[in-house]
C-alpha cells in the first residue's frame, strides 16, 4: 500500500495532531485548582484576571495554527484537486474553504466558551469539551471530503455521535440529558433511515463510490425511494421542516455555547455535503427534477412554518431555534438546480449567517452566565444597562433579518439570485416574503431591549475578554463581509470544485 | 437457494417494525431496540443485495461492518444518557421526557 496518499488528507491529519495534543495536555498541564486541592470550601476557584487561562487560550491558539496551515496555500500541489483510497477521500480547494469556515466557527465558540468553562463545575471536564467539540469537526471534514458513501456515514456518525455527549454535557442539569435524549434516539432513527436508502442505492448501483453511482444510476422506483430515504436522513440533520421536531427541544436543553455550535457548525456542515452528493450521485436530468421538486415544497415549509412557530416563543433559545430552521431553508436555496453558482451562495451564506448567529448566542451566553436569564420578556430594558451588548445584538439581529448595509443582505442576495438564475422564480418570491415576516420578529427582540420599559432589567456586568474577542470577530463578519467584495469573489474563484 | 424478494420481504418487514416500535414504544431503552431493528434490516439489505447480485466485490458486506459498529457507538451514548436520567428521575419512560415542550 501507498502510504503517501495519507498526506493529502493535510486538513484531517493537522486536525487530528491539534486533537492529540490537547488530549495530552489536558493530561500533564491541569494545574492544583482542578484536582479541586485550591477551591475554597464555598466553591469559589475565583480565575485570576479576566477570565482568560492557558487551559482555554490554548486551544483556540491551536485551531488558529491550524486554519492558517491549512488555509495558505504553500505549494501549487496543495491546492490541487486530489485523491487518495482509490476515490474515497476526494480534496478540492472548495473544501478547504469550507473546512477553514468551520475552523473560524469553532475558534468563536472556544472563546465564547472560556468562561462557563473556568465554572468550578465545569472545570473537572474543561479537557473534554475541546476534544469532544474538535472530534466532531473531524467527522465533518471525513464528510466533507468523501468520495464513497462508507466514508460519508463514518463521517457523518462521527459529527453526530460526540455532538450528543455535548448536548448532554451539564451532567446535573435534567434538560442538558433530555435534550441529549431527544436529540440521540432521532439521530439514530434518521441514521437508520439514511442507510437504508444507502443500501437501497446499492441495491439499484452494485457500487457505493459517488462518481460510479453517478454514471451508472438510473430513475427506478428502487433509486428513487433509496434518494426519499437519503434525503430525509439528511433533513434530520439539517433540521429542515418536516423532520425539524426535535431542534426546538435540544436547542433550549443544551448549553448555550453547544447550542450555537449546532445551529451553525453542524448543520452548515451538512447542508454543503447534501449539496455535493446530490450533485454528484444524483445529478442526472432525470434525478434533478424529482430532487427539485422535493425540495421546493421543503424549503417552502421550512421557511414559512419555522417563520410562524418563531413568532411565538418566549425563550430565546428556542426562539434562535426556529430562526435557525428557517435559515437552514435558506441555506438550502443555494441547492437549488445545483449551480455553481448555488454553491458559492451557500458557503458564502454560511459564512454570514455563521457570523451572525454566533455573535446572537454568544450575547444570549454572557447574559445568561451573569444574570441566569434567557426569556424575551428579561431582555426588557436591556439597552439601559448594558448598552454595548444590546447593540451588538442589533447587529446581528439585522444581519440574520438581511438588512442592507449588513452582510446578512448580501447573502440572501446571492442566494436568491442563484436560485433565481436556475430558474425557480415562485420560490424567491415566496423566501422574499418570509424574509418580511422573519424582520419582526428579529425586531421583537430589538424592540423589548429598546423601547420597552422595565423596572428591573438585568443589572450591568462586564464580560469576560473570551466572549469580548468572540464579539469582535462576530461583529468584524457582519459588517465586513458584506462590504468588502474580495471574500465573495474569492469563494467564487473555487466554486464548484467538487 | 433462497430467493432475492424473500430476504428483502423480511428486511423491509423489519425496518417498518422498527419505524413502527420507534413511534409508539414509551419506554426509552424499547424505542432504541426498535432503532437496532431498523438499522440491522439495512445491514441485511447490503449483505443479501452484495452476496446475490454483486458477489464481485465487497463493499456491501464492509459497509454491514461499519454501520454494526456504528450503531453499537450510538447505543454505548444513548444508554449512557438514559442512565443520567434514570439516576434523576427513576424512570426512562419517554412520558417523563416532557420538561421541555413546544
Amino acid at each position: 500500500m501507498d502510504y503517501s496518499q495519507f498526506l493529502c488528507m493535510t486538513e484531517e491529519l493537522s486536525l487530528l495532531s491539534v486533537i492529540v495534543i490537547l488530549f495530552l495536555a489536558d493530561l500533564f498541564v491541569c494545574g492544583k485548582e482542578e484536582r479541586g486541592l485550591a477551591c475554597a470550601a464555598d466553591g469559589t476557584c475565583a480565575v485570576s484576571g479576566c477570565g482568560c487561562h492557558f487551559r482555554t487560550v490554548f486551544p483556540v491558539l491551536l485551531m488558529l495554527v491550524h486554519t492558517v496551515i491549512n488555509l495558505v496555500p504553500w505549494c501549487s500541489a496543495c491546492a490541487a484537486p486530489a485523491e487518495a483510497f482509490g476515490g474515497m477521500y476526494q480534496h478540492t480547494a472548495m473544501m478547504t474553504i469550507m473546512k477553514s469556515v468551520l475552523n473560524v466557527g469553532v475558534i468563536v465558540v472556544f472563546l465564547m466558551a472560556a468562561k462557563w468553562l473556568n465554572a468550578p463545575e465545569n472545570r473537572i471536564k474543561m479537557g473534554e469539551f475541546h476534544t469532544i467539540t474538535l472530534f466532531t469537526v473531524l467527522g465533518m471534514y471525513f464528510m466533507i471530503s468523501s468520495g464513497h458513501f462508507i466514508m460519508f456515514f463514518i463521517g457523518l456518525e462521527l459529527a453526530s455521535i460526540p455532538m450528543t455527549a455535548l448536548i448532554a454535557y451539564d451532567k446535573k442539569r435534567m434538560e442538558s440529558a433530555e435534550a441529549g435524549a431527544k436529540f440521540i434516539l432521532l439521530a439514530l432513527f434518521s441514521s437508520g433511515l439514511l442507510l437504508y436508502g444507502i443500501s437501497l442505492i446499492y441495491g439499484a448501483c452494485g457500487t457505493l463510490y459517488f462518481d460510479a453511482i453517478g454514471r451508472t444510476i438510473q430513475p427506478n422506483l428502487l433509486s428513487i425511494l433509496g434518494l426519499v430515504l437519503f434525503i430525509s436522513g439528511m433533513g434530520f440533520k439539517i433540521s429542515l421542516v418536516p423532520f425539524h421536531l426535535w431542534t426546538a427541544d435540544t436547542y433550549e436543553g443544551a448549553p448555550t455555547v453547544v447550542t450555537g455550535f449546532l445551529s451553525v457548525i453542524s448543520k452548515g456542515s451538512a447542508a454543503f455535503v447534501l449539496f455535493t452528493v446530490l450533485v454528484k450521485v444524483f445529478g442526472s436530468e432525470a434525478f434533478m427534477g424529482a430532487w427539485s421538486e422535493g425540495f421546493f415544497w421543503i424549503i417552502i415549509a421550512s421557511i414559512t412554518i419555522a417563520n410562524l412557530f418563531a413568532i411565538r416563543q418566549k425563550n430565546l433559545k428556542r426562539f434562535m431555534a426556529f430562526s435557525a430552521i428557517s435559515q437552514a431553508g435558506y441555506l438550502v436555496l443555494g441547492i437549488m438546480g445545483g449551480t455553481s453558482q448555488g454553491m458559492t451562495a451557500l458557503v458564502f451564506y454560511l459564512l454570514v449567517y455563521m457570523a451572525a448567529n454566533l455573535g446572537a448566542f454568544a450575547v444570549l451566553h454572557v447574559v445568561e452566565q451573569n444574570s441566569g436569564k434567557i426569556g424575551m420578556d428579561d431582555y426588557d430594558g436591556l439597552y439601559q444597562t448594558n448598552p454595548k451588548l444590546a447593540f451588538l445584538m442589533t447587529l446581528c439581529l439585522f444581519s440574520l433579518a438581511g438588512i442592507p448595509p449588513f452582510a446578512g443582505f448580501f447573502s440572501k442576495f446571492f442566494v436568491f439570485m442563484a436560485a433565481f438564475k436556475a430558474g425557480f422564480h415562485l420560490l424567491v418570491f415566496i423566501a422574499l416574503v418570509n424574509t418580511v415576516i422573519s424582520l419582526y420578529y428579529y425586531l421583537m427582540i430589538v424592540k423589548a431591549m429598546y423601547i420597552k420599559p422595565n423596572d428591573n432589567p438585568i443589572a450591568t456586568f462586564k464580560s469576560d475578554c473570551g466572549t469580548r474577542a468572540a464579539l469582535a470577530i462576530c461583529t468584524a463578519g457582519v459588517i465586513l463581509l458584506g462590504l468588502v467584495s474580495c471574500v465573495y469573489n474569492y469563494i467564487d474563484s473555487f466554486a464548484y470544485g467538487l | 437457494m433462497i430467493q432475492i424478494e424473500y430476504i428483502l420481504i423480511i428486511s423491509a418487514v423489519m425496518m417498518f417494525a422498527g419505524i413502527f416500535g420507534f413511534l409508539t414504544r414509551r419506554s426509552t431503552l424499547a424505542i432504541l431496540l426498535s432503532i437496532e431493528l431498523m438499522l440491522n434490516s439495512a445491514d441485511l439489505n447490503f449483505a443479501v443485495f452484495n452476496r446475490m447480485l454483486y458477489p464481485n466485490g465487497h463493499e456491501g458486506y464492509f459497509f454491514a461492518i461499519f454501520a454494526i459498529a456504528i450503531a453499537a457507538a450510538e447505543s454505548a451514548i444513548a444508554i449512557a444518557i438514559m442512565i443520567n436520567i434514570y439516576r434523576k428521575i427513576k424512570g426512562i419512560s419517554v412520558d417523563k421526557l416532557e420538561k421541555m415542550k413546544w
